[in-house]
């Protein structure tokens, strides 16, 4: 091993392990419960998983969470970002999580036309 | 594919030996079943410390803490909290006397209270992968020492620090290393302790299973410092997961060239062997040890001349404990400053105690030098069950001695312990409730330790015997008070005359328990009773 490939091991280490504590640029959240997983919740979170791995994004955390109330917008998924307010994307479908991955997580814009809220 | 959630499962001896392995196998199954395996990252890691709720698993990101699990829990935490993101609560810390339940792992008082520089690594990562170490700062100390720093800078960052042996007697780390460097004798040797003998201690074991690297690497590091190209680990053959561990991170280190020749294409090379002890609790002293390396019986010789001058095969050796080690390299890194304002003013750093006996969270804890008896009893370790009442501690195992009550408040250091006739030791301490006698429990440890004694020197092998014997008529009430003088004296001398540690150390719980408990032997001898209920117990 050579000076150089341990710096590339800690790198890309770092932040697989950081994501392991929970330390991540933006943290989302799909609401798992009876209402979301019956709207296709489970679809949505495998597509945003998809889509990260694909873009080999690795500083975001993709988590689950149990019924967020608002049933007939599921399905749902929270976005908390340091320093920001929470938002909330709903009725959403795999198609438009790939769009969250690219335009929000990777270009940094909020994706309007699928907002909930702004808090 | 992204992972959603890191099962942090721990899988330190303790754990394992309590059903780990087979939570760990119906998890997988079950994850199968559910067809989510490539969504949940199951971590193997090293003790996570509270071993008295093992099995434990920490799930990530939101480090919930599970505890106690069946492998019938592992339905549960796969439909429940990985399908559906519902925290499992049945299976969640509950605090003992506010009965509040506690989902976090950073939020129970037993973490709280801990910081953790040799611990860092022991639960968080998979030992066994290299990768995983380097993510975590590994070899990033090496590769400092080795392109940035003479062995002299070496050296006196490790002086400044003002790190002292963890294996017992605290002697200066740094003042250790240059002596080794300074001495005159061709070839160097550098030897890490790892034979925890201690009953009740297993620090050293958890560091080995849980981050086996960190000791590699601190000792390729200080074979630099002292001029060494050899180093051996001296591990006792009933740590048979910590030698598996060590084995495989040896073999990785050598595959990736961080240990061998020319490491990082500098001009220094290192090889590191391990030599499996056969269990005899005198090779933990360092000349026994060493003779025992060689291949010859492991019986102590006398110092001087000292490792450092004339150490393995008659050449300067350097001999640290395994928790000594594992504070190298995060000196190196952060710096002497850094590690030198932990502490106390004598004593710096950390100390990893195992608590155990009357406790209500046995387990492994790592607390800044200097923090009291009373706060490990009753914040880190919960206190004693069944609101027993606290009688003594013994701190330092069979060599050293027990703090009683009165003196609760002491801190944990070097001196303020010393003060008191024990030892740090290598850190266990053994929690006494109103249930042990001390009669029986200085009968105990000279038990022990007369049973270990390697039998070269006169005062150890017939002393210690002596002793014993007194002690056995104490506690069946056939003593007479006179003989507690003599065991006094006998201990005295035992002390000034034995050959080497076990020895002179060996009276010391017998010592230590009559200058605080005299009344209880003085029950025992005139009275023939036993307050705590031990001896004199009718036979069956």
């Amino acid at each position: 091993m050579k000076l150089e490939d341990l710096k590339k091991i800690r790198e890309k280490m770092e932040k697989e392990t950081n994501l392991r504590e929970g330390k991540g640029r933006i943290k989302a959240v799909v609401g798992m419960g009876t209402c979301g997983i019956a709207a296709g919740a489970r679809e949505v979170l495998s597509a945003l998983l998809d889509e990260i791995s694909k873009r080999n994004i690795t500083d975001i955390i993709i988590t689950q969470s149990g019924c967020r109330g608002l049933c007939d917008r599921e399905p749902i998924v929270d976005i908390y970002e340091e320093g920001k307010e929470m938002i909330t994307y709903g009725n959403l479908t795999p198609e438009k999580a790939r769009r969250i991955v690219a335009e929000h997580f990777v270009n940094g814009n909020i994706v309007k036309d699928l907002l909930v809220s702004s808090k | 594919m992204a992972k959603i959630y890191n099962l942090l499962l721990c899988a330190g001896a303790s754990c394992i030996s309590s059903g780990g392995y087979s939570f760990r196998d119906k998890l997988v199954e079950e994850l199968k079943k559910h067809n989510i395996e490539n969504m949940v990252n199951i971590v193997e890691t090293g003790c996570v410390g509270i071993c008295e709720l093992g099995p434990v698993v920490i799930v990530y990101p939101d480090g919930v803490f599970y505890k106690k699990l069946k492998p019938e829990d592992a339905k549960d935490i796969v439909e429940e909290h990985l399908l559906k993101g519902r925290v499992v609560g049945r299976l969640l810390y509950k605090e003992k006397d506010s009965e509040k339940i506690v989902q976090q792992a950073s939020q129970i008082p037993f973490f709280q209270k801990q910081l953790k520089i040799v611990l860092r690594n022991c639960g968080i990562i998979n030992p066994e992968s290299l990768e995983e170490y380097i993510g975590k700062d590994g070899y990033s100390a090496l590769a400092k020492v080795l392109t940035e720093m003479k062995p002299e800078d070496v050296i006196k960052e490790i002086k400044d620090s003002g790190l002292r042996g963890r294996g017992g007697a605290g002697f200066p780390t740094g003042l250790k290393w240059e002596l080794v460097r300074n001495s005159k004798g061709g070839e160097k040797y550098v030897i890490c302790n790892a034979d925890e003998g201690d009953p009740g201690a297993f620090m050293d074991r958890s560091v080995l299973e849980g981050d086996p690297f960190s000791v590699i690497e601190a000792m390729t590091i200080a074979g630099y410092a002292v001029g060494a190209k050899q180093g051996y680990i001296y591990v006792r053959a009933e740590y048979p997961l910590a030698i598996k561990r060590l084995r495989s991170a040896i073999k990785k280190a050598y595959e990736e060239n961080l240990l061998g020749k020319n490491i990082f294409g500098q001009n220094f090379d290192f090889d590191l062997e391990i030599r499996v002890g056969a269990g005899a609790f005198v090779c933990g002293e360092e000349t026994a040890l060493m003779h025992s390396v060689e291949g010859q019986r492991g019986t102590p010789s006398p110092k001087p001349p000292f490792p450092a001058d004339r150490g393995l095969f008659g050449k300067p050796t350097l001999i640290n404990n395994v928790e000594t080690y594992a504070n190298v390299c995060q000196i190196i890194l952060k710096g002497s400053k850094w590690f030198s304002s932990i502490g106390t003013e004598k004593s710096k750093g950390t100390k990893v105690f195992a608590l155990a006996g009357a406790i209500n969270n046995t387990g492994l804890v790592e607390v800044p030098m200097g923090t009291t008896l009373k706060e490990m009893v009753y914040e880190i370790g919960g206190g004693l069950p069944n609101d027993k009442k606290f009688k003594a501690a013994q701190i330092g195992g069979p060599s050293g001695g027990c703090i009683p009550e009165e003196y609760i408040d002491t801190p944990l250091d070097y001196e303020s312990v010393k003060k008191l006739g024990t030892i740090i030791g290598s850190g266990g301490l053994i929690v006494m409730s109103e249930d042990t006698c001390m009669v029986d429990l200085a009968k105990y440890f000279l038990e022990f330790t007369q049973d270990e004694s390697c039998g070269k020197c006169p005062s150890c092998r017939i002393g210690t015997k002596k002793m014993l014997e007194i002690l056995n008529r104490i506690s069946k009430g056939r003593a007479k008070v006179e003989e507690l003088d003599l065991l006094i004296h006998l201990g005295e001398q035992i002390s000034k005359t034995a050959l080497c540690g076990l020895g002179q150390t060996a009276p010391n719980p017998v010592l230590s328990t009559l200058k605080y408990f005299k009344d209880e032997y003085l029950e025992h001898i005139n009275e023939k009773k036993c307050r705590a209920g031990v001896c004199f117990k009718k036979k069956k």
